[in-house]
Protein backbone atom coordinates (compact mmCIF):
# COMPACT_ATOMS: atom_id res chain seq x y z
CA UNK A 1 0.00 0.00 0.00
CA UNK A 2 0.91 3.22 -0.91
CA UNK A 3 2.62 5.60 1.84
CA UNK A 4 0.95 8.88 0.64
CA UNK A 5 -1.17 9.67 -1.96
CA UNK A 6 1.30 10.77 -4.15
CA UNK A 7 3.13 7.45 -3.55
CA UNK A 8 0.19 6.18 -5.11
CA UNK A 9 0.21 8.89 -7.65
CA UNK A 10 4.18 7.82 -8.49
CA UNK A 11 2.96 4.35 -9.14
CA UNK A 12 0.60 4.88 -11.72
CA UNK A 13 1.56 5.76 -15.56
CA UNK A 14 -0.02 9.42 -15.31
CA UNK A 15 1.95 12.21 -15.89
CA UNK A 16 3.26 13.64 -12.81
CA UNK A 17 3.11 17.51 -11.50
CA UNK A 18 4.65 18.68 -9.02
CA UNK A 19 5.26 22.56 -7.81
CA UNK A 20 6.34 24.32 -5.24
CA UNK A 21 6.17 27.25 -2.93
CA UNK A 22 8.43 29.62 -1.23
CA UNK A 23 7.34 30.59 2.65
CA UNK A 24 7.47 34.25 3.72
CA UNK A 25 10.06 36.12 5.61
CA UNK A 26 6.90 36.68 7.95
CA UNK A 27 4.32 35.03 10.34
CA UNK A 28 1.79 36.63 7.34
CA UNK A 29 0.91 33.26 5.61
CA UNK A 30 -1.97 34.85 3.72
CA UNK A 31 -0.17 34.79 0.68
CA UNK A 32 0.94 30.71 1.08
CA UNK A 33 -2.40 30.07 1.73
CA UNK A 34 -3.75 31.63 -1.20
CA UNK A 35 -0.96 30.11 -3.45
CA UNK A 36 -1.82 26.51 -1.78
CA UNK A 37 -5.70 26.98 -2.36
CA UNK A 38 -4.97 27.95 -6.15
CA UNK A 39 -2.37 24.95 -6.69
CA UNK A 40 -3.50 21.92 -4.32
CA UNK A 41 -6.52 20.84 -6.57
CA UNK A 42 -3.99 21.75 -10.42
CA UNK A 43 -0.79 19.59 -9.18
CA UNK A 44 -0.04 16.23 -7.57
CA UNK A 45 2.24 17.81 -4.80
CA UNK A 46 3.21 20.98 -3.21
CA UNK A 47 6.65 21.39 -2.32
CA UNK A 48 7.42 23.73 0.57
CA UNK A 49 11.00 25.05 0.38
CA UNK A 50 13.45 24.99 3.18
CA UNK A 51 15.39 28.48 3.48
CA UNK A 52 15.67 28.37 -0.35
CA UNK A 53 19.20 30.34 -0.98
CA UNK A 54 19.73 29.96 2.67
CA UNK A 55 17.30 32.57 3.00
CA UNK A 56 16.12 32.73 6.72
CA UNK A 57 11.82 32.21 6.11
CA UNK A 58 8.78 30.34 7.44
CA UNK A 59 10.13 26.51 7.50
CA UNK A 60 9.25 24.22 5.17
CA UNK A 61 7.25 22.09 8.05
CA UNK A 62 5.39 24.84 9.08
CA UNK A 63 4.28 25.57 5.09
CA UNK A 64 3.47 21.64 4.80
CA UNK A 65 1.43 21.71 7.91
CA UNK A 66 -0.65 24.29 6.26
CA UNK A 67 -1.11 22.50 2.74
CA UNK A 68 -2.27 19.66 5.32
CA UNK A 69 -4.69 21.85 6.91
CA UNK A 70 -6.24 23.13 3.49
CA UNK A 71 -6.55 19.52 1.86
CA UNK A 72 -3.76 19.52 -0.61
CA UNK A 73 -0.80 16.97 -0.77
CA UNK A 74 3.21 18.62 1.05
CA UNK A 75 6.34 17.13 0.49
CA UNK A 76 8.71 18.24 3.16
CA UNK A 77 12.08 19.49 1.51
CA UNK A 78 14.93 19.24 4.10
CA UNK A 79 18.33 20.38 3.62
CA UNK A 80 21.29 19.36 5.75
CA UNK A 81 22.60 22.74 6.21
CA UNK A 82 20.39 24.10 9.25
CA UNK A 83 19.89 20.78 11.86
CA UNK A 84 22.14 18.56 12.58
CA UNK A 85 21.35 14.43 12.83
CA UNK A 86 18.68 15.11 15.96
CA UNK A 87 17.14 17.88 14.41
CA UNK A 88 16.36 16.13 11.23
CA UNK A 89 15.49 12.97 13.15
CA UNK A 90 12.91 14.68 15.06
CA UNK A 91 11.25 17.09 12.45
CA UNK A 92 10.76 13.38 10.39
CA UNK A 93 8.91 12.42 13.32
CA UNK A 94 6.77 15.47 13.55
CA UNK A 95 5.95 15.55 10.01
CA UNK A 96 4.92 11.53 9.78
CA UNK A 97 2.81 12.19 12.71
CA UNK A 98 1.01 15.25 11.15
CA UNK A 99 0.69 13.01 7.83
CA UNK A 100 3.32 14.98 5.87
CA UNK A 101 4.94 11.61 4.42
CA UNK A 102 6.93 12.80 1.41
CA UNK A 103 10.23 14.30 1.75
CA UNK A 104 12.49 15.66 -0.30
CA UNK A 105 16.43 15.24 0.82
CA UNK A 106 18.44 17.95 -0.24
CA UNK A 107 22.26 19.13 0.51
CA UNK A 108 21.32 22.56 0.64
CA UNK A 109 22.77 25.79 -0.65
CA UNK A 110 26.15 27.21 0.69
CA UNK A 111 25.49 29.83 4.01
CA UNK A 112 27.39 32.01 1.98
CA UNK A 113 24.62 32.87 -1.02
CA UNK A 114 22.35 33.76 2.07
CA UNK A 115 21.37 36.63 4.24
CA UNK A 116 22.53 35.19 7.72
CA UNK A 117 26.30 34.69 6.30
CA UNK A 118 27.60 34.51 9.30
CA UNK A 119 26.03 31.32 11.24
CA UNK A 120 27.52 28.72 11.42
CA UNK A 121 26.82 25.54 8.42
CA UNK A 122 25.84 22.71 10.22
CA UNK A 123 25.98 19.57 7.46
CA UNK A 124 26.05 16.54 9.79
CA UNK A 125 24.71 14.61 7.42
CA UNK A 126 24.72 15.19 3.84
CA UNK A 127 22.00 14.05 1.12
CA UNK A 128 22.49 10.72 0.56
CA UNK A 129 23.17 10.20 4.13
CA UNK A 130 19.81 11.71 4.63
CA UNK A 131 18.15 9.27 2.35
CA UNK A 132 19.82 6.17 4.54
CA UNK A 133 19.23 8.12 7.99
CA UNK A 134 15.06 8.08 6.90
CA UNK A 135 15.26 4.31 5.63
CA UNK A 136 16.74 3.41 9.34
CA UNK A 137 14.09 5.13 11.19
CA UNK A 138 11.68 3.66 8.61
CA UNK A 139 13.07 0.07 9.71
CA UNK A 140 12.26 1.12 13.79
CA UNK A 141 15.76 2.14 14.88
CA UNK A 142 17.70 5.83 14.57
CA UNK A 143 20.66 6.48 14.05
CA UNK A 144 22.07 6.08 17.55
CA UNK A 145 20.88 2.66 17.45
CA UNK A 146 17.99 2.82 19.52
CA UNK A 147 14.55 1.82 19.08
CA UNK A 148 11.54 4.05 18.00
CA UNK A 149 8.18 3.26 19.88
CA UNK A 150 6.23 3.54 16.34
CA UNK A 151 7.96 3.75 12.97
CA UNK A 152 7.74 6.18 9.87
CA UNK A 153 6.89 5.21 6.34
CA UNK A 154 7.99 7.97 3.70
CA UNK A 155 7.62 8.24 0.51
CA UNK A 156 11.39 10.36 -0.22
CA UNK A 157 12.42 11.57 -3.12
CA UNK A 158 15.89 13.90 -4.02
CA UNK A 159 17.58 16.33 -6.82
CA UNK A 160 19.97 15.54 -9.56
CA UNK A 161 21.24 18.07 -12.03
CA UNK A 162 21.17 17.11 -15.12
CA UNK A 163 22.77 20.11 -16.90
CA UNK A 164 25.38 20.00 -14.89
CA UNK A 165 28.81 21.46 -17.08
CA UNK A 166 30.66 18.31 -15.58
CA UNK A 167 28.17 15.16 -15.08
CA UNK A 168 30.24 12.62 -14.57
CA UNK A 169 30.77 13.31 -10.61
CA UNK A 170 27.14 13.95 -10.43
CA UNK A 171 25.63 10.65 -11.77
CA UNK A 172 27.87 8.70 -9.31
CA UNK A 173 26.11 10.87 -6.84
CA UNK A 174 22.87 10.10 -8.73
CA UNK A 175 23.73 6.60 -8.53
CA UNK A 176 24.45 6.74 -4.60
CA UNK A 177 21.37 8.16 -3.80
CA UNK A 178 19.31 5.74 -5.73
CA UNK A 179 20.98 3.09 -3.93
CA UNK A 180 20.29 4.94 -0.61
CA UNK A 181 16.51 4.63 -1.35
CA UNK A 182 15.48 7.73 -3.13
CA UNK A 183 12.22 6.98 -4.87
CA UNK A 184 11.85 10.15 -6.77
CA UNK A 185 13.92 12.65 -8.23
CA UNK A 186 13.34 16.76 -8.99
CA UNK A 187 15.93 17.39 -11.12
CA UNK A 188 17.45 21.23 -11.41
CA UNK A 189 15.83 23.36 -13.86
CA UNK A 190 16.39 21.77 -16.85
CA UNK A 191 17.08 24.96 -20.34
CA UNK A 192 18.50 22.65 -22.92
CA UNK A 193 16.41 19.66 -23.60
CA UNK A 194 19.50 17.75 -25.71
CA UNK A 195 21.31 17.12 -22.62
CA UNK A 196 18.16 16.28 -20.34
CA UNK A 197 17.49 13.53 -23.55
CA UNK A 198 21.09 12.29 -22.53
CA UNK A 199 20.86 12.25 -18.85
CA UNK A 200 17.32 10.10 -19.18
CA UNK A 201 18.95 7.59 -21.36
CA UNK A 202 20.88 6.96 -18.28
CA UNK A 203 18.82 7.37 -15.65
CA UNK A 204 15.98 5.31 -17.54
CA UNK A 205 17.74 2.12 -16.43
CA UNK A 206 17.28 3.26 -12.54
CA UNK A 207 13.21 2.10 -11.41
CA UNK A 208 12.85 5.65 -9.95
CA UNK A 209 10.45 8.44 -11.33
CA UNK A 210 12.20 11.46 -12.56
CA UNK A 211 10.62 14.83 -12.55
CA UNK A 212 12.35 17.35 -14.77
CA UNK A 213 12.66 21.13 -13.04
CA UNK A 214 11.19 23.64 -15.04
CA UNK A 215 12.45 27.55 -13.64
CA UNK A 216 9.69 29.84 -14.92
CA UNK A 217 12.27 33.00 -16.43
CA UNK A 218 10.60 36.47 -16.08
CA UNK A 219 12.86 38.34 -17.87
CA UNK A 220 16.39 38.04 -19.56
CA UNK A 221 18.34 39.91 -16.71
CA UNK A 222 16.66 37.26 -14.08
CA UNK A 223 18.11 34.74 -16.31
CA UNK A 224 21.38 36.03 -16.53
CA UNK A 225 20.96 36.80 -12.88
CA UNK A 226 20.36 33.18 -12.18
CA UNK A 227 23.20 32.19 -13.98
CA UNK A 228 25.52 34.09 -11.66
CA UNK A 229 24.18 34.01 -8.32
CA UNK A 230 21.85 31.13 -8.17
CA UNK A 231 23.88 27.74 -7.46
CA UNK A 232 23.65 25.44 -9.79
CA UNK A 233 21.57 27.15 -12.84
CA UNK A 234 22.72 27.33 -16.19
CA UNK A 235 20.17 29.26 -18.15
CA UNK A 236 20.82 28.67 -22.19
CA UNK A 237 22.20 31.79 -24.51
CA UNK A 238 19.71 30.54 -26.43
CA UNK A 239 16.52 31.32 -23.79
CA UNK A 240 18.12 34.63 -23.03
CA UNK A 241 17.93 36.09 -26.34
CA UNK A 242 14.49 34.29 -27.01
CA UNK A 243 13.48 36.24 -23.53
CA UNK A 244 15.49 39.88 -24.57
CA UNK A 245 13.81 39.53 -27.86
CA UNK A 246 10.06 40.32 -26.59
CA UNK A 247 9.20 44.08 -25.57
CA UNK A 248 9.19 45.25 -22.44
CA UNK A 249 6.61 44.19 -19.93
CA UNK A 250 5.92 40.85 -21.73
CA UNK A 251 8.93 38.97 -19.92
CA UNK A 252 7.17 36.95 -17.58
CA UNK A 253 4.35 35.66 -20.69
CA UNK A 254 7.30 34.87 -23.02
CA UNK A 255 8.90 32.41 -19.45
CA UNK A 256 5.13 30.68 -19.11
CA UNK A 257 5.24 30.15 -23.35
CA UNK A 258 8.95 28.64 -22.56
CA UNK A 259 8.13 26.60 -19.77
CA UNK A 260 5.03 25.35 -21.56
CA UNK A 261 6.69 24.71 -24.71
CA UNK A 262 9.28 22.23 -22.87
CA UNK A 263 6.45 20.77 -20.58
CA UNK A 264 4.39 20.13 -23.47
CA UNK A 265 7.23 18.32 -25.16
CA UNK A 266 9.00 16.19 -22.32
CA UNK A 267 5.08 14.99 -21.64
CA UNK A 268 4.71 14.22 -25.69
CA UNK A 269 8.05 12.52 -26.26
CA UNK A 270 7.46 10.80 -22.91
CA UNK A 271 11.37 11.65 -21.68
CA UNK A 272 10.51 11.70 -17.85
CA UNK A 273 7.64 10.83 -15.50
CA UNK A 274 6.35 14.32 -14.97
CA UNK A 275 7.43 17.67 -14.21
CA UNK A 276 7.99 19.91 -10.86
CA UNK A 277 7.53 23.40 -11.68
CA UNK A 278 9.08 26.27 -9.71
CA UNK A 279 7.91 30.27 -10.14
CA UNK A 280 10.61 31.72 -8.09
CA UNK A 281 8.15 34.18 -6.67
CA UNK A 282 5.37 33.67 -9.18
CA UNK A 283 3.57 30.92 -7.60
CA UNK A 284 0.34 32.97 -9.46
CA UNK A 285 1.59 31.87 -12.50
CA UNK A 286 1.45 28.03 -12.39
CA UNK A 287 -2.00 27.91 -14.13
CA UNK A 288 -1.56 29.72 -16.52
CA UNK A 289 1.48 27.25 -17.28
CA UNK A 290 -0.70 24.31 -17.06
CA UNK A 291 -2.65 25.66 -19.21
CA UNK A 292 -0.17 26.93 -21.57
CA UNK A 293 1.16 22.96 -21.98
CA UNK A 294 -2.90 22.09 -22.13
CA UNK A 295 -2.54 19.85 -18.99
CA UNK A 296 -5.65 21.08 -17.46
CA UNK A 297 -8.16 18.26 -17.61
CA UNK A 298 -11.32 17.47 -16.38
CA UNK A 299 -9.66 15.20 -13.73
CA UNK A 300 -7.56 18.09 -11.90
CA UNK B 1 52.55 24.12 9.66
CA UNK B 2 50.17 26.67 11.25
CA UNK B 3 48.75 29.65 9.42
CA UNK B 4 47.84 32.95 10.44
CA UNK B 5 47.41 36.74 10.03
CA UNK B 6 48.39 39.83 12.15
CA UNK B 7 45.37 41.67 14.06
CA UNK B 8 45.39 44.74 12.91
CA UNK B 9 47.41 47.50 13.99
CA UNK B 10 44.33 49.26 15.71
CA UNK B 11 43.09 46.01 17.72
CA UNK B 12 46.52 45.70 18.91
CA UNK B 13 46.91 49.31 19.97
CA UNK B 14 43.96 49.17 22.02
CA UNK B 15 44.72 45.92 23.33
CA UNK B 16 47.73 47.11 24.89
CA UNK B 17 46.32 50.01 26.65
CA UNK B 18 46.22 49.04 30.23
CA UNK B 19 49.85 48.05 30.06
CA UNK B 20 52.66 49.67 30.10
CA UNK B 21 55.96 47.36 29.63
CA UNK B 22 54.85 45.46 26.74
CA UNK B 23 57.48 42.38 25.66
CA UNK B 24 56.62 41.80 21.60
CA UNK B 25 56.98 37.89 21.72
CA UNK B 26 57.82 36.07 18.63
CA UNK B 27 57.51 32.28 17.71
CA UNK B 28 60.20 30.96 15.39
CA UNK B 29 58.71 27.99 14.01
CA UNK B 30 55.07 28.18 11.94
CA UNK B 31 54.78 31.89 12.59
CA UNK B 32 57.95 33.00 10.71
CA UNK B 33 57.12 31.02 7.99
CA UNK B 34 53.73 32.17 7.45
CA UNK B 35 54.94 35.90 8.07
CA UNK B 36 52.86 36.37 10.76
CA UNK B 37 54.69 36.68 13.91
CA UNK B 38 58.59 35.34 13.60
CA UNK B 39 61.41 37.87 13.95
CA UNK B 40 61.06 39.86 11.49
CA UNK B 41 57.24 40.88 12.44
CA UNK B 42 58.14 41.44 16.09
CA UNK B 43 60.42 44.00 14.39
CA UNK B 44 58.40 45.51 12.44
CA UNK B 45 55.39 45.36 15.15
CA UNK B 46 57.95 47.14 17.59
CA UNK B 47 58.82 49.56 15.13
CA UNK B 48 54.64 50.92 14.24
CA UNK B 49 53.78 50.54 17.28
CA UNK B 50 56.90 53.18 18.90
CA UNK B 51 55.77 55.11 15.72
CA UNK B 52 52.18 54.93 16.56
CA UNK B 53 52.78 55.88 19.81
CA UNK B 54 55.16 59.20 18.85
CA UNK B 55 52.62 60.29 16.29
CA UNK B 56 49.52 60.20 18.45
CA UNK B 57 50.91 61.71 21.22
CA UNK B 58 48.95 59.37 23.41
CA UNK B 59 50.26 56.37 25.43
CA UNK B 60 53.40 55.77 27.85
CA UNK B 61 54.29 52.15 26.60
CA UNK B 62 57.44 51.02 26.66
CA UNK B 63 58.25 48.19 24.44
CA UNK B 64 61.06 45.15 23.98
CA UNK B 65 61.06 42.41 21.99
CA UNK B 66 62.64 38.74 21.76
CA UNK B 67 61.44 35.49 19.65
CA UNK B 68 61.39 32.04 20.95
CA UNK B 69 62.19 29.07 18.84
CA UNK B 70 58.64 27.39 19.68
CA UNK B 71 55.86 29.20 21.95
CA UNK B 72 53.43 25.80 21.98
CA UNK B 73 56.89 23.82 24.15
CA UNK B 74 57.38 24.56 27.41
CA UNK B 75 61.02 23.72 26.98
CA UNK B 76 61.65 26.14 24.41
CA UNK B 77 59.51 29.07 26.94
CA UNK B 78 62.12 28.37 30.08
CA UNK B 79 64.33 30.31 27.19
CA UNK B 80 62.58 33.68 28.27
CA UNK B 81 63.90 33.72 31.73
CA UNK B 82 64.85 37.29 32.99
CA UNK B 83 62.93 38.93 29.35
CA UNK B 84 60.05 38.99 31.41
CA UNK B 85 61.08 40.24 34.37
CA UNK B 86 60.35 43.92 33.73
CA UNK B 87 57.48 43.65 31.69
CA UNK B 88 53.56 43.98 32.33
CA UNK B 89 52.51 42.06 29.63
CA UNK B 90 53.31 39.73 26.56
CA UNK B 91 51.96 40.34 23.33
CA UNK B 92 52.49 37.33 21.84
CA UNK B 93 52.65 36.60 18.06
CA UNK B 94 52.53 32.70 18.78
CA UNK B 95 49.51 31.30 17.24
CA UNK B 96 46.63 30.44 19.76
CA UNK B 97 48.60 27.59 21.44
CA UNK B 98 51.55 29.32 22.06
CA UNK B 99 49.73 32.20 23.55
CA UNK B 100 47.85 29.32 25.75
CA UNK B 101 51.38 27.89 27.07
CA UNK B 102 52.58 31.09 27.37
CA UNK B 103 49.38 31.89 29.85
CA UNK B 104 50.11 28.03 31.31
CA UNK B 105 53.31 29.01 31.84
CA UNK B 106 53.45 31.96 33.61
CA UNK B 107 50.76 32.32 35.27
CA UNK B 108 50.79 35.38 36.81
CA UNK B 109 51.20 37.07 33.32
CA UNK B 110 48.50 38.89 30.97
CA UNK B 111 49.08 37.84 27.52
CA UNK B 112 47.65 39.08 24.51
CA UNK B 113 47.13 37.37 21.25
CA UNK B 114 48.95 39.62 18.76
CA UNK B 115 47.79 37.58 15.48
CA UNK B 116 44.48 35.29 14.43
CA UNK B 117 45.38 32.03 14.15
CA UNK B 118 43.63 31.00 10.87
CA UNK B 119 44.07 27.36 9.60
CA UNK B 120 46.62 24.89 8.96
CA UNK B 121 48.05 24.47 5.58
CA UNK B 122 50.74 24.61 3.34
CA UNK B 123 52.60 27.59 0.79
CA UNK B 124 51.25 27.79 -2.41
CA UNK B 125 53.50 30.08 -3.33
CA UNK B 126 55.51 33.19 -1.62
CA UNK B 127 53.12 35.28 0.08
CA UNK B 128 50.41 32.35 -0.29
CA UNK B 129 49.06 29.84 2.10
CA UNK B 130 46.09 27.23 1.30
CA UNK B 131 44.18 25.68 3.94
CA UNK B 132 44.62 21.93 4.07
CA UNK B 133 43.49 20.33 7.03
CA UNK B 134 40.84 20.53 9.45
CA UNK B 135 42.22 18.18 12.00
CA UNK B 136 38.76 15.78 12.00
CA UNK B 137 41.02 13.29 13.83
CA UNK B 138 39.57 10.73 11.04
CA UNK B 139 42.02 10.97 7.92
CA UNK B 140 39.83 9.86 4.76
CA UNK B 141 42.46 10.88 2.05
CA UNK B 142 43.11 7.73 1.65
CA UNK B 143 39.39 7.27 -0.31
CA UNK B 144 39.30 11.32 -1.91
CA UNK B 145 42.83 10.74 -3.71
CA UNK B 146 44.93 12.99 -1.54
CA UNK B 147 42.37 15.93 -1.40
CA UNK B 148 40.07 16.27 1.81
CA UNK B 149 36.75 17.38 1.24
CA UNK B 150 36.48 18.49 4.93
CA UNK B 151 38.62 21.18 4.60
CA UNK B 152 37.96 22.01 0.52
CA UNK B 153 34.15 21.23 0.13
CA UNK B 154 32.80 24.29 2.00
CA UNK B 155 30.14 22.28 3.22
CA UNK B 156 32.45 19.28 4.04
CA UNK B 157 29.98 16.65 2.35
CA UNK B 158 31.21 13.26 1.80
CA UNK B 159 29.56 11.83 -1.02
CA UNK B 160 30.37 13.27 -3.98
CA UNK B 161 29.53 17.41 -5.20
CA UNK B 162 26.77 19.00 -4.35
CA UNK B 163 24.53 20.51 -7.66
CA UNK B 164 25.95 24.51 -7.25
CA UNK B 165 29.21 23.47 -8.78
CA UNK B 166 29.59 25.57 -12.32
CA UNK B 167 32.95 25.85 -14.11
CA UNK B 168 34.75 23.52 -11.40
CA UNK B 169 33.95 26.23 -8.98
CA UNK B 170 32.26 26.26 -5.60
CA UNK B 171 28.82 28.12 -5.46
CA UNK B 172 30.35 29.75 -2.07
CA UNK B 173 32.65 31.08 -3.94
CA UNK B 174 33.35 31.60 -7.88
CA UNK B 175 37.17 31.41 -7.26
CA UNK B 176 37.67 28.52 -5.62
CA UNK B 177 37.50 24.90 -7.08
CA UNK B 178 35.04 22.77 -6.16
CA UNK B 179 36.78 19.81 -4.10
CA UNK B 180 34.52 17.15 -5.07
CA UNK B 181 35.32 17.88 -9.25
CA UNK B 182 39.41 17.70 -8.02
CA UNK B 183 38.26 14.64 -6.10
CA UNK B 184 36.62 13.10 -9.15
CA UNK B 185 39.74 14.41 -11.50
CA UNK B 186 42.26 13.14 -9.92
CA UNK B 187 40.39 9.80 -8.96
CA UNK B 188 40.08 9.27 -12.42
CA UNK B 189 43.42 9.68 -13.13
CA UNK B 190 44.64 7.27 -10.47
CA UNK B 191 41.98 5.02 -11.98
CA UNK B 192 40.55 4.92 -8.48
CA UNK B 193 37.07 6.28 -9.08
CA UNK B 194 35.39 2.93 -7.50
CA UNK B 195 36.43 5.11 -4.48
CA UNK B 196 33.95 7.66 -5.23
CA UNK B 197 31.43 5.20 -6.00
CA UNK B 198 31.23 3.89 -2.08
CA UNK B 199 29.06 5.09 0.37
CA UNK B 200 30.62 7.40 2.96
CA UNK B 201 28.39 7.12 6.61
CA UNK B 202 28.07 10.30 8.43
CA UNK B 203 31.17 11.46 10.30
CA UNK B 204 31.71 10.81 13.68
CA UNK B 205 32.17 13.61 15.57
CA UNK B 206 32.92 11.94 19.03
CA UNK B 207 36.48 11.30 17.14
CA UNK B 208 37.05 15.14 18.05
CA UNK B 209 35.86 15.56 21.68
CA UNK B 210 37.63 19.11 22.39
CA UNK B 211 39.67 19.47 23.83
CA UNK B 212 41.96 16.20 22.24
CA UNK B 213 44.80 14.81 23.72
CA UNK B 214 47.40 12.35 22.59
CA UNK B 215 49.94 10.53 24.55
CA UNK B 216 52.77 8.62 22.59
CA UNK B 217 53.88 7.55 26.12
CA UNK B 218 51.16 6.85 28.61
CA UNK B 219 53.45 6.93 31.86
CA UNK B 220 54.15 10.98 31.45
CA UNK B 221 50.79 11.91 31.64
CA UNK B 222 49.66 10.73 35.72
CA UNK B 223 45.80 11.34 36.31
CA UNK B 224 46.07 14.94 34.88
CA UNK B 225 42.95 15.96 33.76
CA UNK B 226 42.56 17.38 30.02
CA UNK B 227 43.15 20.76 29.39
Amino acid sequence: MANSLFEEKLSSNDFIITTEIGPPKSVDVSEVVHHIKLLKDKVDAINITDHQSSVMRFPSIGGCLLVRELGGEPILQMTCRDRNRLALQSELLLAYSRDIKNVLSLTGDSIDVGDHKDAKPVFDLDSVQLLKMIRTLESGIDMGGNELGAAPKFCIGTSVHPEADFIEPQLIKFDKKVAAGAQFFQTQGIFDLASFRRFMQYASQFDVKILAGIIVLSSAGMARYMNNNVPGIIVAQSLIDELAAVEKGKGLQKGIEIAARFIKTIREEKLCHGVHIMAVGNENIVPDILEAAELVSSSR
Amino acid sequence: MIVAEQKPLEDIIRMIVPYERVLILGCGTCMTVCDAGGEREVSFLHNALQLAQARSGEGAHTFSEHTVKRQCDPEFLEALGEKTADVDVILSLGCGIGVQAIAEYLPDMPVLPGVNTSFMGMTKESGVWDERCAACGECRLEDTGGICPITRCTKGILNGPCAGVKNGKCEANKDMDCAWILIYQRLERLQQLDKMRRYYPPRNFRAIPRPRRIMSKAETVTGESNG
